[in-house]
């Protein structure tokens, strides 16, 4: 059970928001951590503690194909990230590295800032422990849970398991 | 025909008749598929080698491994210099001949097709959002992360879900004013970033033949603009005339499927598009540059990128360029895709153009498009550029306004020092 203090954003949160490319000559998430949302939330990196959650409208994480950024992300200590819709790239890496994502337009529009948030990845079930509601959200894929079960897209190769 | 385009190149992969990829290959369906390339650049090769060298697997096959340095090329600082030499060894040390560096390299997406490497009827994966490009070709071609690219040298395949598919059918005759770009950034402004979400856009209609190979590469290039996987055109006589080039070679001919194959039929007018800008910060917020009543002073202008870097693309910057110069205080990139083209445009004189003119012309790099290098933006300002993206902070200061559009407006705003059509300069 995954459980985290909210951040929220808008729609359209693109890769360059999420890391700026000038800080790509590098893939070390601490160091990526440092500048994650730096140009539009540059008080993000210094609030976010281990196990918060990012909650995000539709597409996030537009743009580039960079997996520096749910590295990034990742490298906060953010636990899950519950938007709208993902674009369909950052939603890849996101399952490949190992970074939680969910989809739940409901729980999006429901939950705020700063509110205290429980999600049960394997039922998709978002609980705003804040408010007291609950939100169902779209669980993984069967073929995406063995990814993430398998600790990632690299361990299931390795176990054969793909 | 009831599979799209899309559908009919997984199908030939994966040795399923029509009848069976009806059945097997539904959108949403998750597939297992063997990749003809896997491609990534100095930014995320170094990622895919690093997640490569910790998995203590050995290379699946070093001919379907092709990597570009052309992001920081030539090399910004040490930290880049040093992500070029992690893949430079890396190629040497597993006997990857398609490791492109200074010299043979140029901007990734115009370097693939020009070098046969992105043929019809494959299937390429990419570490770079704009892998998409190759769809021009029609090819089933989207890009994915590093930790993908790992996985295909890996294993030599990639997982896939079966996308839904829109289908623009290309109808009219569009105006000599107008480019790919326009073309590209008319479909985004009317279905929005996230219009084509997951989904494969495809082209259709007699449009088609009016389209170069060089317009289907830009707009099949700003396919991920509108959210979409893969971007594809027909496999037509243009098509094989390119590839009899490339690679030598021509292609049985593929086209659409029938309206019923997908998710959504809409029609586009060529001849309604006009000269079009993408205001900051999406590239949706598009509005024909005629209409657009507030004068738009530039700073900057950039004519190059995986979209626009192509001879066509020199050619129509160079054409309204000639015999006129770039405003006073308009810094003017000229950036060839590749050093073939480069080569073509300076024995055509676009170059001397371009030097005459006020403009200066670089090597093939990403560079200024996202904030790389060779181009930077200070606060307050603004580039009118050919590249793909104007989100915010994209060429350098959070503070700074990037409107997208084509070559020729491109340059026409660099003459007039603010916001103009080649159409307007003529008035």
């Amino acid at each position: 059970m995954i459980q985290g203090k909210v951040f929220k954003f808008g729609d359209d949160i693109d890769t360059d928001v999420i890391i700026p490319a000038t800080y790509l000559n590098t893939h070390d998430a601490k160091e990526l951590a440092k500048h994650c949302m730096e140009y539009t939330n540059p008080e993000f990196y210094g609030q976010v503690k281990q196990g918060d959650i990012m909650v995000a409208g539709r597409n996030f994480g537009c743009g580039s194909s960079r997996e520096h950024a749910p590295i990034a992300i990742k490298g906060c200590g953010v636990s899950i990230v519950i938007a709208k819709s993902f674009a369909r790239i950052f939603y890849r890496n996101a399952i490949n590295i190992g970074l939680y994502i969910i989809e739940c337009p409901e729980a999006v529009d429901g939950i705020k800032e700063g509110d205290e948030v429980s999600v049960d990845v394997d039922t998709g079930v978002i609980t705003d422990l804040t408010t007291g509601k609950s939100y169902q959200g779209q669980a993984f894929p069967k073929f995406i849970q063995n990814i993430i079960e398998c600790g990632g897209l690299i361990n299931t190769i390795k176990q054969n398991k793909l | 025909m009831k599979l799209t385009m899309t559908q009919q190149i997984l199908a030939r992969k994966l040795g399923l008749d029509n009848s069976q990829a009806e059945q097997q290959l539904k959108a949403g369906s998750l597939i297992l598929v063997d990749v003809d390339t896997a491609l990534s650049n100095d930014v995320t090769a170094p990622v895919a080698v690093d997640v490569f060298n910790k998995s203590g697997c050995s290379l699946c096959n070093a001919d379907c491994v092709t990597f570009v340095m052309d992001h920081f090329t030539p090399n910004r600082d040490i930290k880049t210099a040093e992500l070029c030499k992690t893949v430079r060894e890396f190629s040497k040390q597993h006997g990857v001949n398609n490791f492109f560096d200074v010299g043979e390299m140029g901007i990734e997406h115009a370097l693939l097709p020009e070098k046969g490497i992105a043929k019809p009827w494959n299937v390429i994966i990419g570490a770079d959002s704009h892998t998409c490009t190759y769809g021009a070709l029609g090819t089933f071609s989207t890009g994915v992360g590093s930790t993908d690219i790992a996985a295909i040298m890996m294993s030599g395949k990639v997982w896939l879900k079966v996308p839904s598919a829109i289908k623009f059918n290309l109808k009219g005759k569009p105006s000599p004013y107008i480019s790919g770009k326009d073309v590209i950034l008319y479909i985004i402004g009317l279905i929005g970033v996230d219009g084509a979400l997951y989904r494969s856009i495809e082209f259709d209609g007699e449009g088609v033949d009016y389209m170069s190979m060089d317009d289907r590469f830009t707009i099949c290039n700003m396919a991920i603009e509108c959210g979409a996987k893969n971007g594809i055109f027909p496999i037509d006589d243009k098509t094989n005339e390119y590839t009899k080039v490339s690679c030598n070679a021509t292609f049985d001919a593929l086209s659409c499927g029938d309206d019923e194959a997908y998710e959504k039929v809409i029609d586009i007018d060529l001849a309604a598009i006009k000269p079009i800008v993408s205001f900051p910060h999406l590239p949706s917020n598009t509005k024909f540059v005629e209409d657009v009543k507030e004068e738009i002073k530039v700073d900057q202008v950039i004519i190059g990128s995986c979209t626009n870097g192509r001879l066509s693309d020199l050619k129509s910057a160079a054409e309204v360029l000639k015999g006129r110069k770039v405003a006073k205080g308009v810094r003017t990139i000229i950036i060839p895709g590749t050093n073939k083209i480069y080569l073509q445009a300076l024995k055509a004189g676009y170059i001397e153009t371009f030097i005459q003119g006020g403009a200066i012309v670089s090597t093939p790099t990403c560079g200024p498009c996202l904030g790389g290098h060779m181009g930077i933006l200070a606060s307050g300002e603004v580039a009118v550029t050919t590249t793909n993206r104007n989100f915010i902070g994209r060429m350098g200061a959070k503070d700074s306004y990037i409107y997208l559009a084509s070559p020729a407006t491109a340059m026409a705003s660099a003459i007039a020092g603010k916001l103009a059509s080649a159409q307007q300069l003529e008035d």
